[in-house]
């Protein structure tokens, strides 16, 4: 027994005596035989030891877990063990990047048709004249508007946003506009 | 017995049964997948598994258990599990990745909605404006499609 305590849980599995520098006691206290029981199953004492051994003393306890990982993995699925988590989360990977791929097509394709409308230059719109409206007579900027002249819409634009007194309905930022004809 | 010892005989030094749970897994010309998997589990170890389980799923498990045994042999400390956790931070960032894209998307058929929407609340007929100089807008929908 390592200082008088209670024996490791390696040493009270295997029934012997726990010695003040048991490479086990560290790592397999006690208080939790399973661990030891199922790592000793999977792997036996003896090779457990010979690992551990093999490893300096700060990458023992790293080394125990994975093991008891490893060993958990092996009795829940005696065939696969952790090779079943391997194959599955490589499969998840596969579907996540194809799903990315996917997605950066189709921003790629929201991309290039933005640039498209933006560069579009639509038709001439003849639309017919207007009545006479006493606010307009003066304005020619907003009769190149009504010729289709699509170029001075920002003039028109600042035009009934300066003139209409309930312009909830017309855009009341036209550098944003600006930017579509540009 | 084999006239032909299997791998694991030959590395154990005995005789090759017919009945030998090792012989058809660990073939004689491929004497490092049993040093390996004899190293980490230990021989007895391997053939309990093997003997424990039906005999369409020996294969497999002897594959799984080279595989292992060759991740330990090569990383000592974390053997499969330093895959495992590889895998997981591998998800993590696509999982990331991913998000951004899509929100991206989302943000980019936002903005083209609004810009559609407020190309179209430009879209006044002036015969629409009446005389007292407050506009009407309820023809808005009559305006030509070419807008569209």
């Amino acid at each position: 027994m390592a200082g008088g305590s209670s024996p490791c849980a390696s040493c009270k599995l295997l029934r012997r005596r726990c010695a003040r520098d048991c490479i086990f006691a560290p790592y397999f206290p006690p208080d939790d035989p399973h661990k030891f029981a199922i790592v000793h199953k999977v792997f036996g004492a003896s090779n457990v030891s010979k690992m551990l051994q093999e490893l300096p003393l700060h990458q023992r306890a790293d080394a125990v877990s994975s093991l008891v990982y490893e060993a958990n993995a092996r009795m829940r699925d005696p065939v696969y063990g952790c090779v079943g988590a391997i194959s599955y989360l490589q499969n998840q990977v596969s579907q996540l990047q194809m799903q990315l791929a996917v997605a950066q097509a189709e921003i790629l394709c929201m991309e290039m048709q933005q640039q498209d409308q933006h560069h579009h230059q639509p038709p001439p719109v003849m639309l017919p004249p207007p009545p006479p409206i006493s606010s307009f007579q003066d304005d020619q900027k907003s009769n190149n508007f009504l010729l289709g002249n699509f170029n001075n819409l920002q003039h028109y634009l600042n035009y009934t946003v300066a003139n209409s007194s309930s312009s909830s309905h017309v855009m009341q930022d036209p550098l944003k506009r600006e930017s579509l004809w540009t | 017995m084999n006239s032909t010892r299997c791998a694991a005989c030959k590395h154990l030094r005995r005789r090759c049964p017919s009945t030998c749970i090792f012989s058809p897994y660990f073939p004689s010309n491929n004497p490092r997948r049993f040093q390996y998997v004899h190293k980490i589990y230990g021989a007895s170890n391997v053939g309990k598994i093997l003997k424990d389980l039906p005999e369409n799923y020996r294969a497999e498990a002897a594959n799984s258990l080279y595989y292992e045994a060759y991740c330990r042999i090569k990383d000592p400390v974390y053997g499969c599990v330093g895959i495992i956790t590889i895998l997981h931070q591998q998800i993590h960032n696509v999982q990331c990745q991913l998000a951004g894209i899509q929100a991206e998307i989302a943000a980019l058929s936002t903005q083209s909605q609004n810009e559609d929407n407020q190309y179209q609340q430009t879209l006044i007929a002036p015969t629409l404006i009446q005389q007292n100089g407050v506009p009407n807008y309820t023809s808005y929908y009559d305006i030509p499609t070419w807008f569209d």
